[in-house]
């Protein structure tokens, strides 16, 4: 593990603080596990997307601003959310252009270049791809749009897993396809998106993994939403939450510590 | 497709009717995907089409290392030729007029139509043969010439299958992608005999047994027509050159037997130099049909006398385009060249089709370009740029690196202002006041914590009241919110002194 680094400012999304709490719980473990100081400011909001992408720029003003208001003293920011992380930097420079405030411009453009989601901090600022977690299961990853193409995560994510002791990756076929999610798309073209992630879940079935990993909640929130209803039995999980855990979160009663990993 | 076109009762239609489609009352988008989403044939039909090309695309793309610097080399001339449109536009005009070709200026779909109709009367002609074309289908040129009682036959066997078929098109490239070979035999048998010359007996759905059956029927018109249409998919401003690239041959003989050739060309078609075809004959086969090289490349400059057709005219049509020209987020739609891999790569394409779109060009570039084409007057054009998850595997593909998703978010901009207040607008202000600070997201926050305590089960079911929340959970179970947020964890560990 390469040296501490100053404070590193979490981001939580708003999705992930209201409805998926354990993933911003377990970044705060992995990151102080691995050495860094981690604030909450609780000043931070949402990123955004969800008016941006629906066309409501206006109104995804706001969270602009609270989120240079918030972040802009630390040297750091990093969330558990290719997507929420690629909105921050590629809309909100987008955003202020077009609001023509030259002085948010300059603020977007220096905090878009310290904004990294998790899998990119760990790898490229920490230096690390084995963060010493334990996950004996076999899982499968579906990469997510956002992470994949706007993000540019790479194959980070999955030189984090082939680490993790226990792991058994699975692939998934046709992994780079949409799962249908979109935001406002899941319920303005609901149709179409249950049935691009029917087509996903049963990818995902196909694998056999117990568990269904993404680096993002909005999506496995829908792909887990279909899961439920179908009663597969085959879980959601973030990455993060399996970065988090250890050998001794095994250690302890093991029904505790499964049911900390069930939604 | 402006109005509605119908032949006088008392006169017998010359072509296959097509559907009839009228932008006043064509259902938006989430409306006509739900009807195509329950024709399992054109779901299979549709997956095993595009994700067949797909692969073959990755594959002949992968075989040119710089496959990344074309696609910027195409973004640059196809940006530079837009900037400078005016100019270009005027010394194509000066070079096809040297050679020998005869300048037309359409402002819109009906002064096109009114051209061609002009020049096939002048020519004693009443009917033409036609290479694909989407700027024909864009003017809806067929039925216009139907009404004047001019037939235009499709020459193209995909375009044929859908004339045929009293059908539309559903893709750029394969018009026919919806069908599949069984429906193809029973179009033929059905229809071709009324149309001209009919298909041997016995006729299977073998395809090579349908393409012949297919090339007898046009043989006669080939030979018959005076008049041809094309499109272009370049015009070079320099040499006055237009080219056209297919696969079949049937645009060789349209543009080579008839004595009059007339090629209606949207004025964006403009590239300024010949050498830039070396750009564009590189990443157009690769991106549409997946090959190296299409099998049939035709340039013609003006006329060549005693060779080809004698009189050459070309028809630069707006139609809309310099409105898409004047937005500069929007106008790079306008480096489209038509090779349908955006379509091929498309999630939502894949599962709904063409006709969903309620457009001529349909797919991701359709609903980029089409709402800026037509403006976003009607519902259908109102609900296209949200006809797209946002997943960006479009942008990756395109050869002229058009960012979809960026034009998509643009426009649904454009879209929410033009509306005055609606119940959406107002949840989102709503929303927008709650994301200002992380204090009134703990107060909204408080809704989620009582619906978590209270509510039964580990999910949240099917819920009958119609809206967003039924849309979700139609299919989908939703997670019940937890009582206590993150940032309640955080500040009960992380803030309050520690004991």
């Amino acid at each position: 593990m390469s040296a501490p680094i100053g404070t590193v400012a979490l981001f939580a999304t708003c999705i992930n603080d209201t409805l998926f709490p354990e993933t911003p719980k377990a970044v705060v473990r992995l990151l102080e596990r691995l050495g860094c100081r981690v604030d909450f400011p609780l000043q931070q909001s949402c990123c955004g997307q969800m008016f941006t992408n629906t066309g409501y720029f206006k109104e995804a003003m706001p969270s602009v601003r609270n989120y240079v208001d918030t972040f802009e003293r630390y040297d750091y920011v990093v969330g558990p959310s290719g997507s929420c992380i690629g909105s921050v930097r590629d809309q909100h420079p987008m955003l202020a252009e077009r609001l023509g405030d030259q002085a948010l411009q300059r603020r977007v453009e220096a905090i878009v270049a310290k904004t990294y989601d998790l899998s990119e901090f760990l790898v490229d600022v920490l230096g690390v791809t084995d963060v010493g977690a334990y996950f004996p299961h076999t899982v499968t990853y579906h990469p997510t749009c956002h992470s994949l193409r706007v993000t540019k995560v790479g194959d980070r994510p999955y030189r984090l897993m082939q680490a993790v002791r226990g792991l058994t990756l699975v692939e998934l076929s046709g992994a780079d396809q949409c799962c249908g999610f979109g935001g406002t798309f899941s319920v303005k073209n609901s149709d179409t998106s249950v049935a691009m992630g029917t087509d996903k879940v049963r990818n995902v079935l196909d694998t056999g993994a117990e568990y269904i990993v993404t680096g993002d909640n909005s999506c496995l929130m829908h792909i887990g939403g279909l899961l439920s209803r179908e009663k597969s039995g085959v879980r959601p999980i973030h990455l993060a939450e399996i970065l988090a855990r250890t050998e001794a979160d095994y250690a302890d009663s093991k029904g505790h510590s499964e049911a900390a990993v069930t939604r | 497709m402006t109005a509605e076109h119908t032949a006088p009762a008392t006169r017998q239609r010359r072509t296959p009717a097509p559907p009839p489609v009228t932008l006043i009352g064509m259902p938006k988008f989430p409306k006509n995907a739900k009807k195509e989403l329950r024709n399992e044939q054109l779901r299979n039909n549709l997956r095993h089409a595009t994700t067949t090309i797909r692969e073959k695309r990755v594959r002949v793309v992968e075989e040119l290392p710089h496959w990344e610097q074309l696609r910027l080399a195409g973004e640059a001339i196809k940006n530079r030729t837009l900037r400078h449109l005016d100019s270009y536009l005027l010394q194509l005009e000066e070079s096809l007029t040297r050679n020998g070709a005869i300048v037309h200026w359409a402002n819109d779909a009906d002064e096109a139509n009114q051209i061609v109709i002009d020049i096939t009367r002048a020519k004693g002609a009443d009917e033409v043969v036609k290479v694909k074309s989407m700027a024909t289908q864009e003017i809806d040129l067929n039925e216009a010439l139907e009404e004047a009682g001019i037939a235009a036959w499709e020459t193209d066997l995909a375009e044929l299958i859908v004339q045929l078929g009293h059908d539309r098109p559903s893709h750029i490239l394969v018009p026919a992608i919806h069908r599949n070979r069984s429906e193809v035999r029973e179009i033929f048998l059905e229809e071709m005999g009324r149309y001209g010359t009919p298909p041997p007996d016995g006729l299977t759905d073998d395809p090579a047994m349908l393409a012949g059956a297919a090339r007898v029927h046009l043989r006669n018109k080939f030979l018959r027509a005076k008049v041809a249409v094309s499109g272009a998919n370049f015009a070079i401003a320099e040499t006055g050159t237009l080219v056209v690239v297919e696969s079949e041959g049937n645009g060789r003989m349209c543009l080579t037997l008839p004595d009059t050739l007339i090629s209606i060309v949207g004025i964006e078609k403009t590239l300024p130099t010949f050498a830039d075809l070396e750009v564009f004959l590189q990443l157009l086969p690769r991106s549409s049909t997946a090959e190296r090289m299409n099998p049939y490349t035709s340039m013609w400059s003006g006329v060549q006398e005693g060779d080809g057709p004698q009189e050459v005219h070309v028809v630069l049509v707006d139609n809309g385009r310099t409105n898409v020209l004047a937005d500069e987020v929007g106008r790079q739609a306008l480096r489209c060249i038509r090779c349908s891999a955006c379509l091929n790569i498309c999630p939502v394409y894949e599962r709904v089709g063409g006709h969903a779109y309620g457009s001529v060009y349909p797919g991701p570039i359709g609903a980029i370009l089409t709402p800026q084409l037509r403006g976003i007057g009607s519902e259908v054009d109102q609900s296209l740029p949200y006809a797209s998850s946002l997943c960006g595997a479009c942008f990756e593909v395109c050869p002229v690196r058009i960012n979809i998703p960026e034009v998509l978010v643009h426009l649904r901009n454009k879209v929410v202002e033009s509306h005055g207040v609606t119940a959406e607008g107002m949840v989102m202000k709503g929303g927008s006041w709650v994301m200002a600070k992380g204090r009134n997201l703990a107060l909204a926050q408080r809704g989620s914590k009582l619906a978590g305590r209270i509510m039964p089960g580990e999910v949240i079911g099917p819920i009958p009241i119609p809206g967003p929340a039924a849309g979700w959970t139609d299919a989908r179970d939703l997670p019940k919110p937890p009582s206590q947020t993150f940032r309640d964890w955080w500040v009960k560990h992380h803030e309050e002194p520690q004991s």
